[in-house]
């Protein structure tokens, strides 16, 4: 009978620390598992956010990071974290996604706020996109933020949101904004047919990003974090990709790239998507035929206008490139898919790039 | 208190009214389509998680759908209508992504028996699948020879065992039936009128035509192998059994693609390619050509691709039948059309532009018998020889011509096709 009573009390102050314990941190611990068959239905099954969930706030080991040319959603701004299980690690890749572990979850909400002067005023999540690292592949989920923004549902077939912000220069702007399905989700994140992750590269994240605790280079933290090995600073430090937009890190060119890169080079790459067109976009790439200059489209159709050739050097306004990117019409514009706006700043940048281009220019990158 | 409970009462039932206006959204259209959100979303749903094996059925009826349909990595599937004219899917309304139907990465597909129409870019593309079957399909733009229709009605790209039976295609602004960097393609029993090209093989190795029907196309049958693509050196076609009858169409295909520079009135071109055979069919009514073959150069396109190959060599054009009897003048709209009524003096069956690989020719100018085109016994043509790789700039592109066959008249054997049927 006394046994009992002690097992009893033991269990009953276990229970009691637990729950404590829970109770102190706020919330229970990140749940990922590699072997799910059904994904959660809702993104609070994971605990990626404690507290408040639409204040974003990481649970622990949930690193937040972002990129340093990223990809035009719409104008979206995208708050990034990586979550990897406990003891496990990324691996270094110098020019591609880095290797991450099974288990790994990519975390990407997409937001905007109601005025782009004022971020103070607040700000609607739409959707939270996962890639999680299965046993064997990789796996994308949509969740799209209900109205109260409390939770968010998986979604398998999409779904359009109609938005309404006002963008920096006090414009009104209206978006039929489009949630990828999950095939359209691999459109962009196929890599010979697989699906991976894009935007985690070293050359895009070697950059300081404010911390809770402070600014610090992206990559030291995962370094710091556990997360990242086989980064060696000294050797690897300079491979750094231009911000797109801040010509105090790179010539017109290097930004060009960088925005071609993180815009077009997941499907336009050998290993992408667009590989029958012939017109590879990737930063490595130094092939000025396989750039665009002077290249007859495969199947741009009628997406290509009145134009001949993808990119002719100083003429912006009779080249395919920028052309297809001012359209917003379906099947003709480009990118296909993941924007209905037309990225004005974007379309400049590159108009600028050809226009300065003389031949045999755009294949240096360096 | 009393009156709020009233507000709240109302405020939910229109919540309830509105929520279910939005949620079964339902409209139909003068042309009997409708567009139904549910509809929709469950054939979305149904395509995206569809278990391999599975058959995914389209029901009698037209439907309007505004998003494309997508089958990803699946295996063994089947994606089956009523029957062309009995399952309408439309896109007219399409608000996102580049196709109807896109197909990725799959293996052992069926697509039959629907018809598919109106979408902004391709009405069907394939990518990266081996052993296809598309047979008994119709797939179309509405509003007539439209620049602004849809590229491709249907467009297989880098994929193996491709079989098209029975399917139409019509009033695409690109090609119909465009089959690209495919390797083991057949085509046959196919009906492609009323487009820019009616049926187009490009970049493809082991490639089979036959019994298909082109009428009323800018032209009938291109065999295309152009530069800077990743699949090299198309190769190994036939073309038999087809009727290529009145490719009189305007070319209503916008200057970036290829084929916007296909004179109207061309039955056949064969462009570039390596290894081709021409046999049986019957080239009938088409005002400007019966059969073209070039090398690349002739488009006036410079190119940046060291591993492609301008010039046909080995192809063979035999036992075809020619009929130009109740056409009047060549079209005059694009260059090789105004090369052929001014230059070459008006019509002709057959038309070379006699370039060939310099490393190839001998002192004479002559190329070894087994790179060279052949033509015999297609009855009493008209015949020109532009003798290209002589002409210096524009001023004398027409003075090179001679009408001489006899050179010609040999054969290849051996070209094989689509080996793999």
């Amino acid at each position: 009978m006394k046994k009992i009573s002690i097992l009893l009390t033991i269990c009953i102050s276990c229970f009691v620390f637990i729950f404590f314990s829970r109770c102190m941190n706020g919330n229970d611990i990140v749940t990922v598992d590699a072997h799910y068959t059904e994904p959660f239905k809702k993104l609070s099954q994971y605990h990626f956010f404690k507290g408040d969930m639409k204040d974003l706030t990481p649970n622990d080991r949930v690193l937040p990071y972002d990129l340093i040319t990223p990809l035009f959603s719409d104008y979206a701004l995208k708050a990034r974290f990586v979550w990897m299980p406990e003891g496990t690690s990324a691996k270094y890749v110098k020019d591609e996604v880095l290797d991450f572990p099974v288990g790994t979850v990519l975390i990407k909400n997409f937001y905007f706020p109601t005025d782009f002067r004022d971020i103070s005023k607040g700000r609607k999540i739409i959707e939270t996109r996962l890639l999680i690292h299965k046993q064997d592949k990789w796996d994308a989920l949509a969740y799209v933020w209900n109205d109260e923004q409390t939770d968010a549902d998986l979604n398998i077939i999409g779904d359009t949101k109609s938005l309404d912000w006002i963008d920096k220069n006090g414009n009104k702007v209206h978006d039929d904004y489009s949630i990828p399905n999950k095939n359209q989700c691999k459109t962009c994140h196929a890599f010979n047919g697989s699906l991976t992750p894009i935007g985690p590269k070293v050359r895009n994240m070697n950059h300081d990003f404010l911390y809770i605790d402070g600014k610090t280079n992206e990559l030291d933290k995962w370094v710091a974090a556990g997360y990242l090995t086989g980064y060696n600073k000294a050797g690897n430090g300079s491979n750094k990709m231009a911000k797109w937009d801040d010509p105090t890190t790179g010539d017109i060119n290097a930004r060009a790239r960088a925005y071609l890169d993180a815009n077009c080079a997941h499907c336009h790459r050998k290993e992408g998507m667009a590989n029958p067109t012939g017109l590879y976009l990737n930063f490595t790439n130094h092939d000025e035929a396989s750039l665009g200059i002077l290249k007859t489209p495969e199947a741009a159709g009628s997406g290509g206008g009145d134009f001949l050739y993808d990119v002719i050097p100083g003429k912006p306004d009779e080249s395919i490139m920028p052309y297809r990117m001012t359209i917003d019409e379906p099947g003709k514009m480009m990118p296909q898919i993941g924007r209905k706006l037309v990225h004005t700043e974007g379309v400049a940048l590159i108009k600028q790039w050809i226009a300065g281009m003389k031949d045999q220019s755009a294949a240096n990158n360096n | 208190m009393k009156r709020n409970v009233k507000g709240l009462t109302i405020a939910l039932i229109a919540t309830i009214f509105f929520s279910a206006c939005s949620n079964g959204k339902k409209t139909s259209d003068a042309t009997g389509f409708t567009y139904s959100e549910d509809f929709q979303n469950k054939l979305l749903e149904e395509c995206i998680m569809a278990e391999d094996g599975s058959t995914i059925e389209i029901p009698e009826g037209k439907f309007l759908l505004k998003k494309p349909l997508s089958l990803d990595g699946k295996k063994h599937l089947t994606i089956k209508g009523a029957g062309a004219g009995k399952s309408l899917l439309s896109f007219l309304h399409q608000s996102e992504g580049g196709e109807g139907l896109l197909v990725t990465n799959c293996n052992d597909i069926t697509i039959e028996g629907f018809t598919i129409q109106d979408a902004k870019g391709n009405n069907i593309k394939l990518l990266n699948c081996d052993t296809i079957a598309i047979r008994d399909m119709n797939s179309t733009w509405t509003s007539g020879s439209d620049s602004t229709n849809g590229d491709y009605a249907y467009y297989p790209v880098q994929c193996k065992h491709l079989l098209m039976e029975n399917c139409e295609a019509s009033y695409s602004s690109d090609a119909g039936i465009y089959v690209g960097q495919t390797i083991n393609v057949t085509v046959r029993n196919c009906y492609a009128h009323d487009n820019v090209a009616g049926i187009e093989i490009e970049n493809c190795i082991n490639s089979d035509v036959y019994k298909c029907k082109a009428e009323n196309n800018t032209g009938g049958i291109l065999v295309f192998d152009t530069p800077g693509l990743p699949l090299h050196n198309g190769r190994n076609a036939r073309i038999y059994d087809n009727d290529c009858i009145s490719n009189n169409g305007t070319n209503f295909g916008k200057v970036s693609s290829m084929v916007s520079t296909v004179p109207p009135g061309t039955g056949i071109i064969v462009m570039g390619t390596d290894s081709a055979d021409f046999y049986n069919n019957r080239i009938f009514y088409n005002k400007t050509v019966g059969i073209a073959v070039i090398g690349f150069q002739l488009t006036g396109k410079p190119y940046n691709d060291s591993l492609y190959g301008p010039y046909c060599t080995a192809i063979s054009i035999h036992d075809n039948k020619f009929d130009s009897k109740t056409i009047s003048v060549p079209d005059m709209s694009k260059d090789m059309g105004k090369l052929v009524a001014l230059g070459l003096k008006g019509y002709k069956d057959i038309i070379v532009d006699g370039s060939a690989d310099p490393k190839l020719r001998d002192s004479k100018g002559q190329v070894p018998d087994d790179y060279k085109i052949c033509i015999r016994n297609n009855g009493d043509i008209k015949f020109a020889n532009l003798n290209f790789w002589q002409v210096k700039g524009e001023s004398d592109i027409t003075d090179h011509v001679d009408h001489d066959l006899s050179k010609f008249d040999c054969e290849h054997t051996g070209i094989g096709g689509n080996a793999s049927n």
